[in-house]
């Protein structure tokens, strides 16, 4: 039997061109053995909401170096809920004011990890809430039989 | 989204693409209940087009995919694609980056473009990439198109899923000797020299179409064609798709549409035999296997000795 693999999107939004820290991100959740699927630049949130669905990922990661995140990542949020898949695990990191920050999270974002996070905590948050979700899922299931 | 296969089975006929991605991801995680969806998406299955497109790292797989999947479109078609990349052997892990080259058609509802780690499989494809193909196949895709993992000289699995293969070179890759090895030249139905504005793209062209003539002549009267494109800046894509095309309708005249469904099958089958058989073999051990794989380890058996002593037994 195979194994359930977290499988994580990554995406950059707008018309931010940034792309060191997210390589280096996907690099760690891949060497975390996750499986991330990479959408390149000058995404939409109606292109990463789609890539999401058709990809069914457990975990959405948006890297913001631009400083458009209030512009783009509210409106991933909503047509995730639209396309009623809001049951991801949304992670935003990159250059974010706190403020921002407390709006994103205000908004739906599960965390948001700012400049000078460790790309082993991203992984180990992750991890951390697919073992959650999985335990939660299990109880779920004894009690259904 | 819930994971009851034949729940999901009928949603992803009505069209439903979460659907389809959720029953797809439970065939990847060896979930037995979704055979039953997906047996149940077989009876609806059989009318696309498998396209497979294989051959080296670098070749331009993934944007000659782009350039198709948008030629496809204007000729309304509903396209299919798997693209496959390699898992990392150390950490089960991969990095899937073939969408990149295919924002075009990210938000298009006539293309649905799924990424598949090999997850340890050799061959270059993903173990489920042909469960993937009948799900998408029977969600009514025209075309499903299949990219493999950037392979070598002997990753041609692709053959056995495929109605159509597709091997892109190009120039640059090694000399005559290369073209007349045994594996992925072999297996062509349609070969593309890719990035044709390089040098020696011509000298390419000429050693496969010499290599072709050394081969014996397909029993079906198939003469593989060499096509010529610039993927970057999508030169020779219409010729390649009509190209495609031809050998479809060919295929459907000769008889090699049911020849090669027979052979699919017979492939799955031999698959899923060695894997449950082996699964109940060690199943019938009341450790499930791991006092002998712990003697294994230790040294204190050989595996040929190993699986003698467990077949027997069984």
């Amino acid at each position: 039997m195979a194994e359930r693999k977290i499988r994580v999107l990554l995406a950059k939004l707008g018309l931010d061109s940034h792309t060191v820290g997210v390589t280096v991100i996907a690099q760690s959740l891949r060497d975390a053995g996750m499986e991330v699927i990479y959408t390149g630049l000058r995404q939409t949130p109606d292109m990463v909401v789609q890539a999401a669905l058709q990809e069914d990922v457990d975990v959405i990661g948006i890297s913001s170096l631009s400083g458009a995140q209030m512009q783009h990542i509210p409106k991933v949020l909503d047509k995730l809920r639209e396309e009623e898949i809001d049951d991801k695990l949304v992670v935003v990191g990159g250059v974010i004011p706190d403020e921002d920050a407390d709006s994103l999270l205000a908004s739906g974002v599960d965390r948001v990890f700012t400049m000078g996070a460790k790309t082993s905590e991203i992984a180990e948050f992750i991890r951390e809430w697919w073992d959650e979700q999985q335990s939660s899922h299990a109880s779920v299931s004894s009690e259904g039989a | 989204m819930p994971r009851d296969p034949v729940a999901l089975a009928e949603r992803a006929r009505e069209g439903h693409t979460a659907s389809g991605a959720r029953l797809i991801r439970m065939l990847e995680e060896g979930d037995e209940g979704a055979l039953l969806g997906l047996r149940a998406l077989l009876p609806h299955a059989g009318r696309a087009h498998v396209l497979g497109i294989t051959g080296p790292p670098g070749a331009g797989k993934s944007t000659l995919v782009d350039r198709i999947v948008g030629e496809l479109r204007r000729r309304e078609k509903r396209v299919g694609v798997i693209a496959v990349d390699p898992s990392s052997p150390f950490s089960g892990g991969a990095i899937l980056g073939d969408r990149v080259r295919m924002n075009t058609h990210a938000t298009d509802p006539g293309v649905f473009i799924r990424s598949m780690a090999t997850r340890g499989q050799l061959g270059g494809l993903s173990k489920t990439a042909f469960e993937a193909t009948t799900v998408l196949d029977a969600m009514g895709f025209d075309l499903v198109l299949i990219e493999t993992v950037g392979v070598g000289q002997d990753e041609v699995d692709v053959v056995e899923l495929a109605h159509t293969t597709a091997v892109v070179s190009i120039p640059g890759m090694g000399d005559d000797i290369q073209a007349i090895k045994a594996g992925i030249l072999e297996i062509g139905d349609v070969f593309i020299v890719n990035k044709a504005d390089l040098p020696h793209a011509d000298r390419v062209a000429k050693q496969l179409t010499a290599m072709l003539h050394l081969r014996e002549p397909a029993e079906d009267g198939w003469d593989p064609p060499i096509v010529k494109t610039e993927a970057e800046r999508a030169k020779g894509i219409p010729e390649l798709v009509d190209t495609i095309e031809r050998h479809r309708t060919h295929l459907e005249t000769t008889g090699g549409l049911a020849r090669k469904t027979r052979r699919r099958s017979e492939r799955v089958f031999h698959d899923l035999l060695r894997e449950r058989a082996a699964a109940r073999v060690l199943a019938a051990q009341s450790d499930g296997g791991a006092s002998i794989l712990a003697a294994l380890r230790e040294g204190e058996i050989d595996p040929y000795s190993a699986v003698d002593a467990l077949i027997s037994e069984g």
